[in-house]
């Protein structure tokens, strides 16, 4: 594990102590919460697991894109922060245990699982040949399949290259990330589909994919700024980290804060444009009681405050802005998951309570946890890589 | 004649970094009138050359803002107050749909407000020369190098001095830059002929591309495929409805949202007992049967109600509304012949509604006691 053939001066260190012991502590708490939780009212707590899966496929799977996007664009700028995201992906192997009690409570989410319910709704007949258990079943496994696939994938390789230095390995990586690309699309478009817009079957719209999609860049986007300010300010990455990757950092989570608004926007225009009553019910329900100080407060807490956050040049570079609005856009993406999810659970107005805490607290301790295990493991640059000196370098 | 009159010294570099580092030594240097030329941007310079802030930034903000108001102002006064009509069932000021609008205007004024006060502003447009313009220093540093120049109005440039500072930054083909006070004192290009006939071609070449696009492009094929709509209008057949007619009555038994249905169509006498006029005839409401009267009637009333028709001859002329008969008609039966139309005068109906009509006869009424007043109304 040690660097002595790259010219980089690198030693890998583990972790602070105090890193993966608040983790740990977080989690166990967490986990506490969750299990009472399931106890009491397993209804709620199966919705709020419902957040907590959607919040780590975001982080998991749009880090895993993240690093694939890298080898495809052959970007250079994020190649020594490629082993920030490629932990955070490994929350992906997760995933499936989340994902177990969301599937024992099928019935209590999902609508379209009662026979009965849909034999006498035409419209849900109509959408049976896709919604329906079995199927439903069959593409959650094939999802995780493909992520999991990909993970171990990409990630040997890279781990390969920190000793053998094989520049083929890269190429390698290149080729499959290409192949990734195209299952990452329909994977992410069809896991928003079948986990969130199905809550409410009778709905739809076409840009439900895109619009998780562009939550999940930011989610993945500001877990590795905060992530890679943390380590630099304890002397963990390299030497020689300048503004402008800083920079290329704020300039991303502010592109993704503006495409997020864009999609955001373009979804419910057409919807209030076209005014279907099959299609404008989904937002007049965030609109109702106390849901629209809700719908108002993800507008301010999701667009206008990262967006004044980041919008001057300075701010950008700066290390504690973007400590700051990175944990503020992960909380902002917390807050726009429970705005697609908990309004099905109750239509009356916002539910809020210590289970509520519980799930968020359980996801920052599972991504502490997995995070730390390979940070301590592995290198945290990706020392055989031959674009890394590029990438220290990197001026804009 | 022409007098050569020294510019700047010029020095060219190979990398980013060097020019970088070159101009932060020539800050440390304590040169302040110098410059820096390259291909594109590059991160950090401001810094190095120890640069304010630009404030072209406060000018796209003013711009932009300015857009955005524009936008919202005109949309809200048209939309909402000078020709309200309503647009698939929202209200008249529909915030939602005017975002996109807003939008765009402000990035277009941002951008047309941004390179006009980079222009005329910074630039000094018409003024379009620069000693620098047309050196092979221009040549380099526009295609793939890295050049600085320290101007010779620096208080502390000297010859010499410069020679030896762009030694010591290893900087290449260091050479001086010249100018013409012919150059300078020549008027500006932009009355150039070859200028103002290129204008001249672009602009016929866009009003010309635009003419054929708007009144010719969208009748060919393929792009008038867009005016067919699978909808019905006036006169078209029906395939779904087994009589074939395009334009439906109304289902039996209702009626349409805000309509009255008369209760006297056949009924003069009756009409003329039995309905009030429910307006008084206020100011406002006189200006109303006015404005209806003049638009409707006098055609062929005439605009005193004597019968007196515009039209001349091409309608019978209709009897004075000044008769013994109408004087004494109630305001009803006036109402009932502007609903139901009488013998060969149509109905009113479609233009005009209830309040109008009643608005119209309080007007015939005023007429009416123009010439034949009371006695009462002369006191
Ligand atoms: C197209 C020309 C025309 C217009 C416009 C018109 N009228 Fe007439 N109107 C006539 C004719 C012709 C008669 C006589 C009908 C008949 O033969 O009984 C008449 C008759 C009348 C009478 C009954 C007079 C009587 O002695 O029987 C009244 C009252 C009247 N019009 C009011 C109006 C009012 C109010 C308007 C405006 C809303 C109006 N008319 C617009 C042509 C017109």
């Amino acid at each position: 594990m040690s660097s002595s053939q790259s010219n980089v001066d690198y030693q890998h260190k583990p972790l602070p102590s105090s890193f993966t012991k608040i983790g740990t502590a977080l989690l166990a708490i967490g986990l506490i919460i969750v299990i009472i939780g399931y106890f009491i009212d397993p209804t709620r707590a199966a919705f709020n697991n419902l957040i907590l899966l959607m919040f780590l496929v975001s982080i998991g799977l749009g880090s895993l894109f993240l690093v694939g996007i890298e080898y495809l664009g052959g970007a250079v700028w994020s190649t020594p922060f490629r082993r920030i995201t490629e932990f955070l992906a490994s929350v992906l192997i997760v995933i499936p245990i989340i994902a177990i009690p969301v599937y024992m409570h099928m019935h209590d989410l999902y609508h379209w699982t009662h026979n009965e319910a849909v034999q006498a709704d035409k419209l849900l007949k109509g959408k049976e040949p896709y919604l329906n258990l079995e199927f439903f079943t069959i593409r959650i496994v094939v999802f995780l399949l493909i992520w999991l696939a990909f993970y171990f994938l990409l990630t040997k390789n890279s781990k390969k290259q920190d000793t053998s230095k094989d520049q083929g390995l890269t190429k390698k990586n290149i080729k499959i990330s290409a192949i990734f690309m195209p299952f990452f699309a329909l994977t992410i478009t069809f896991s928003a589909i079948d986990w969130m817009m199905s809550l409410e079957p009778h709905w739809f719209s076409t840009i439900y994919g895109v619009y998780y999609f562009s939550g999940t860049m930011l989610a993945a986007l500001a877990a590795t700024t905060y992530l890679l300010i943390y380590l630099n300010e304890r002397k963990l990455l390299f030497k020689g980290l300048n503004q402008d990757h800083y920079y290329s950092f704020g300039a991303l989570l502010f592109a993704f804060t503006n495409f997020w608004a864009y999609i955001a926007f373009s979804q419910f225009l057409l919807i209030y444009y076209a005014n279907m009553p099959e299609e404008t019910f989904w937002y007049l329900a965030r609109w109702e009681g106390s849901w629209i100080v809700f719908s108002i407060g993800l507008i301010i807490v999701h667009f206008v405050v990262p967006y004044f956050g980041l919008l001057s040049q300075p701010s950008k570079m700066n290390p504690k802005r973007l400590k700051f609005m990175s944990l503020w856009i992960l909380f902002a993406h917390f807050y726009d998951l429970y705005w697609l999810i908990m309004p099905t659970y109750n239509k009356e107005g916002i539910v809020f309570g210590w289970m509520e805490l519980g799930f968020p607290l359980l996801a920052v301790g599972i991504v502490a946890l997995m995070f730390g295990l390979k940070a301590n493991k592995q290198n945290l640059i990706p020392v055989g890589d031959p674009k890394l000196i590029r990438g220290i370098n990197f001026r804009l | 004649m022409s007098e050569k009159i020294l510019h700047s010294y010029s020095g060219i570099f190979d990398t980013p970094d060097e020019i970088i580092h070159a101009a932060e030594k020539t800050v440390e240097a304590g040169y302040t009138k110098f410059d820096v030329n390259t291909p594109y941007p590059i991160h950090g310079m401001p810094k190095a050359m120890n640069l304010e802030p630009s404030k072209l930034g406060y000018a796209a903000l003013v711009f932009g803002l300015s857009g955005t108001l524009t936008a919202l102002f005109v949309m809200y006064w048209m939309a909402a107050i000078d020709y309200p009509i309503t647009v698939g069932g929202k209200p008249f000021f529909a915030f939602p749909k005017y975002i996109p609008i807003m939008f765009e205007v402000t990035v277009l004024a941002a951008a047309i407000g941004t390179v006009s006060t980079m222009l005329f502003f910074f630039f000094k447009f018409p003024n379009n020369a620069h000693p620098l313009h047309d050196t092979s220093y221009m040549k380099k540093v526009s295609s793939d190098k890295y050049g600085l120049i320290i101007q010779a109005d620096d208080p502390k440039f000297n010859e010499d001095e410069v020679k030896v500072f762009f030694a010591s930054l290893h900087a290449k083909d260091v050479e001086p830059v010249y100018y013409d006070m012919e150059d300078i004192n020549a008027s500006p290009k932009i009355y150039d002929k070859k200028f103002i006939g290129g204008l001249a071609l672009t602009f016929i070449l866009v009003s010309g591309i635009t003419y054929f696009t708007l009144n010719k492009l969208m009748f060919m094929v393929p792009f008038n495929w867009m005016m067919y709509q699978d909808k019905l209008t006036v006169q078209e057949k029906s395939s779904v409805f087994p009589d074939e007619f395009g334009v439906r009555a109304p289902v039996a038994g209702t009626v349409a949202r805000g309509f009255m249905p008369y209760e006297f169509p056949n009924e003069p006498e009756l009409a003329g007992e039995v309905l009030l006029n429910p307006l008084v005839p206020t100011e406002k409401n006189l200006a109303l049967g006015k404005k209806k009267y003049d638009t409707y009637c006098s055609p062929c009333h005439g605009d005193f109600g004597d019968g007196d028709s515009r039209l001349r001859g091409q309608f019978p002329n209709p009897p004075s509304l000044h008769s013994e008969k109408v004087r004494n008609w109630s305001d009803g039966r006036i109402f009932h012949v502007i609903t139901m139309g009488q013998n060969i005068m149509p109905s009113y109906s479609s233009q005009l509604t209830r309040e109008e009509k009643w608005a119209t006869v309080l007007y015939v009424r005023a007429l009416e006691r123009s010439k034949n007043a009371k006695e009462s109304d002369l006191k």
